[in-house]
């Protein structure tokens, strides 16, 4: 298969663990005189977003930064808990540049490019030092040196963290580096603004149109790049981890001017999220994955038990060893209940749907941490205060404290939501969704097909492949804006330096002003009878039954009619009340539906062009004996990128995904 | 379900709304029946602001995003109380089951003069943005770090400076004091990172810029009432303002001799 030729994906020549050292070194500069010149908006303030802003502008660019939120610090990467990889290999535990980058290729199931994951694994390191320099109080040992710990589809010690805190305090460093530039003066802050638009210009992407949220007011702005860092675009299910702001509104609007969209079937479902309670539930809970270093998974072995549980006719504490099934450690027992995320959704799904799930809905599975607080904590705990034979009370106190210091804020987050104490009894937990793999489809200088647009973190389809290994996600946003940009973008920037700044009255401006408000003017008109989350809690049903954990043809095809179906509805049956000229949460809602009722075909589509299971995409159809996703690298050893022509039409074109220095092999970690 | 209660109440919500920040705002009551106690506060609004939109009513509009107690964004004022009358949680963490059968909750937005409200219960928060790009940070351009290892700091300190950066900055303590004081939230960052060795060399400059720019933001002054620590969802200490003040006056003392 050779690549599509409307994919430059710009690799450098050369030996993979030189690619980057000798592009960095030979890259396009543009002097510091003609970089303020220059002007770059950034969309998003997340790790990607504020990252690549406040580097920018410490180079020199004038930069513009927009988030939705009323402030940069509130972005979504805040939420993440458990840790950022890096291959310092701090703890000599074996951990290397080569072996983070062949885990994040193995872990993404063989779908992800090889040498954008080696630059990520190259750079990994040096986003630790850049932090702890801007004072990020990562976990440390006694001694003063930082602490690490495990996260699933490794087995080396690798993952950074603060707390349950990481994302927060990462988020914080970039956000304080991004404020330092705005009270400098060198980036210019939008927050509650939404991107509604790009504009092209000649071909290029010259500028955006945005909305200030609070007066309603669209505005012009112009910039020689632009630079989508907006997350990624699991609230298309309705239901997700993310925050409920998240959209993928500025990327699908990108998509439908030009920009090609990366493996959109691409999903990653976090298998230890906190049950679904009601009707009314808004969004989903994720209990880190750094919790599986110490709880185990189980449900009971028997049906029996398990409908005495769901009852509430048997205390799951009660229940003896010999009757739980710790099934991971049972399938999996190189990596046991650290195996990579798709492979521990599947397989609570499975026993699940088998009938052992514990809860009154049967969708739940036990993470159990009473074992290694009693066993492993409280005995080490014992034997340092010198007691050699500890009664099970004083086990249980010593290790609570140990549980508490190492996953407090965690545990203290379950009880708030469902009024149950984790110490006391096992966490319930079922996969939910969580980030999504695919995203812009950018080249090695993280460009889109769009000259001048460029897709950064989670926005962009690039280094994850199908599955996204823990801890990856914050190490690819900052690589991304601290390590990659700054150096990249200099390739398209050196080439603009005689690009006076465009005019806003520019026809471009103007037409792209026109068409977003009269989309605006199309919802507030339509005036029907109900509301977003009506639509918005339709279309996301449809993408968790058909198109979440497991999909199959007969399945993807309906759901393709179904939303087109729930989609008509939308234009000609919503309500949105208020005006465009004001603050208007339900409008905004609107517009963001509005994407994700045709991104959702765009999802489904995709996942049925691919006939395999890889990673996070698992066709029912294509499963080995025991129930393993099913690759088949002959016919699908592709990037897939959907070229728009119009909507339900678009044209797919492959990059054919080539592994030179990686002996590909079916994933184990048995 | 987990942990489910499986209890429905009935509540009267008078909520306060606002069309924007120049016009006047006024109490408006709602009924609330069947509310599940396995609803989040949030979830709660969620239900109301439904059913009036089905009722061609104007929703009520509040600020929140994450729904998980970390990008403080929720910003409440729950019978008297910023985040309502749990300990320790955001407004998008507080749940129902705090609440019984018959209750009356009066829901109003942050009040302070540096907080201007932008509708109903949302409100503009920027002065603390302004106030962290004042000071906020250590000066170190991408790139010029040294290897993370080579800084040694003592757990204790590493656990301390972790502990006032836990803020996330939604302005509880301003809503919760009575002179809208923005101390606590300023002491938090100064605290950090006058703990942390990296923030030792900007460490006077840093604290004489944050006060300057949280004075000129309207902020009011610390009279040590604690009602900012009580209330903070995060539970960052009142010793920060300590610090704080300690760091001030030793900064301006350094000022004045150069």
């Amino acid at each position: 298969m050779a690549s599509s030729p409307k994919l430059d994906s710009k690799i450098p020549d050369g030996p993979l663990d030189q690619k980057w050292t000798k592009y960095r070194s030979t890259v396009a500069l543009v002097n510091p005189a003609n970089k303020r010149s220059l002007e770059v908006i950034v969309v998003g303030s997340g790790l990607a977003g504020a990252a690549a802003a406040a580097s920018l502008a410490e180079l020199g660019y004038k930069v513009k930064v927009f988030c939705f939120q009323d402030s940069p610090r509130r972005a979504h990467s805040i939420a993440a808990q458990g840790g950022i990889n890096a291959a310092k290999n701090y703890q000599n535990d074996g951990d290397s540049v080569y072996r983070l980058f062949y885990d994040t290729i193995k872990g993404g199931d063989y779908r992800a490019r090889e040498a954008n994951v080696h630059r990520l694994a190259e750079v990994s390191g040096n986003i630790i030092d850049q932090c702890v320099a801007q004072g990020v109080p990562f976990a440390r040992e006694y001694g003063g040196l930082l602490s690490n710990r495990s996260f699933g589809g490794t087995q080396v010690q690798r993952t950074f963290y603060a707390a349950g805190q990481t994302g927060q305090q990462l988020l914080l460093g970039a956000y304080s580096a991004l404020q330092r530039q705005v009270g400098m003066g060198a980036v210019k802050l939008y927050a509650r603004h939404e991107m509604l638009d790009i504009v092209n210009i000649d071909g290029k992407c010259r500028g955006i149109i945005a909305r200030d949220l609070v007066s309603g007011k669209l505005e012009r702005h112009f910039g020689h790049a632009v630079l989508l860092c907006t997350g990624g675009y699991g609230n298309v299910f309705f239901l997700s981890t993310n925050a409920m702001g998240s959209n993928v509104t500025a990327a699908w609007k990108a998509h439908k001017k030009g920009a090609f969209f990366g493996n959109p079937c691409y999903t990653q479902i976090h298998p230890t999220c906190i049950p679904v309670s009601g009707d009314h539930q808004s969004k989903l809970t994720l209990m880190s994955e750094s919790l599986r270093n110490d709880g185990r998974i189980w449900v009971p072995k028997k049906k029996e038990d398990a409908e005495a549980i769901r009852t509430g006719k048997l205390n799951p504490n009660n229940l003896k060893e010999e009757d739980r099934d710790y099934y991971l450690e049972r399938r999996y027992p190189a990596f046991g209940n650290l195996v990579p995320r798709d492979v521990a959704s599947r397989a609570a799904k499975e026993r699940c749907d088998a009938g052992f799930g514990v809860n009154a809905t049967g969708q739940a599975v036990y993470l159990d941490f009473a074992f290694n607080m009693k066993y492993k904590y409280g005995k080490i705990e014992a034997t340092k205060k010198g007691i050699e034979n500890p009664t099970e009370a004083q086990l249980e106190e010593f290790g609570h404290a140990v549980v508490k210091e190492k996953y407090g804020n965690l545990f203290d987050m379950y009880e708030q939501i469902t009024g149950v104490n984790p110490y006391k009894n096992p966490m319930q937990i079922y996969p939910a969704v969580h980030y999504t793999m695919g995203g812009l489809w950018v080249d090695y200088n993280l460009m889109t097909t769009v000259p001048g647009l460029y897709a950064l973190g989670e926005a962009n389809f690039s280094d994850h492949g199908a599955n996204r290994l823990g801890a990856s996600a914050l190490m690819q946003g900052l690589a991304d804006g601290y390590f990659v940009i700054p150096y990249t973008i200099g390739a398209y920037l050196a080439n603009e330096i005689r690009t006076k700044p465009i005019a806003l009255d520019h026809e471009g401006f103007v037409k792209a002003e026109q068409d977003v408000q009269n989309q605006i003017q199309k919802l507030l008109n339509i005036k029907g009878t109900k509301s977003v989350d009506y639509f918005h809690k339709r279309l996301g049903k449809v993408m968790w039954d058909k198109c979440g954990m497991a999909r199959n043809a007969e399945g993807l095809k309906w759901a393709i009619e179904e939303i087109r179906k729930i989609r008509d509805e939308f234009w000609k049956d919503l309500r949105v009340p208020g005006e465009a000229n004001e603050f208007n949460p339900e409008l905004e809602k609107a517009g963001r539906v509005a994407d994700f009722l045709e991104l959702g075909e765009l999802m489904c589509k995709d996942a049925l062009e691919r006939n395999e299971s890889c990673g996070g995409h698992f066709r029912e159809e294509y499963q080995t004996e025991e129930g393993e996703a099913e690759r088949d690298d002959a016919n699908f050893s592709y990037v897939a990128a959907w070229e728009m022509k119009e909507l339900g039409n678009w044209e797919l074109h492959k990059e054919e995904l080539k592994y030179e220095n990686i002996k590909i092999a079916q994933r184990s970690y048995k | 379900m987990a942990g489910s209660s499986g209890k429905n109440i009935n509540v009267t919500i008078k909520v306060w709304r606002q069309k924007n920040k120049n016009q006047k705002g006024q109490f408006e009551t709602h009924e609330m029946k069947g509310v599940s106690t396995d609803m989040s506060f949030l979830e709660m609004f969620d239900v109301l602001n439904e059913r009036l939109i089905t009722e061609g009513k104007d929703p009520v509009a509040f600020d929140h995003d994450c729904r998980e107690g970390i990008c403080g964004m929720c910003s409440m004022y729950i019978n008297g109380r910023p985040h309502g009358p749990k300990q320790g949680v955001t407004t998008c963490q507080l749940h129902m089951r705090s609440f019984k059968d018959g209750d009356i909750i009066v829901v109003e937005p942050w009040r302070s003069a540096a907080f201007p409200v932008i509708k109903d219960l949302a409100v503009d928060r920027s002065s603390f943005d302004r106030i962290m790009a004042a000071g906020g940070f250590v000066s170190v351009n991408t790139g010029n770090a040294k290897d993370a290892n080579n800084i040694l700091i003592p757990k204790d300190d590493a656990d301390e400076a972790f502990n006032a950066a836990a803020c996330i900055g939604c302005g509880a303590c301003v809503a919760a004091c009575k002179n809208a004081s923005a101390m606590l939230f300023v002491s938090a960052k100064v605290s950090q990172l006058a703990l942390l060795p990296q923030g030792q060399v900007e460490r006077e400059e840093r604290v004489l810029n944050m006060v300057k720019q949280m004075d000129a933001e309207g902020f009011g002054n610390c009279t040590n009432t604690g009602a900012c620590e009580a209330e903070c969802p995060k539970g960052i200490s009142l010793e920060n303002i300590a610090r704080m003040n300690r760091e001030y006056i030793h900064a301006s003392t350094i000022a004045n001799r150069k």
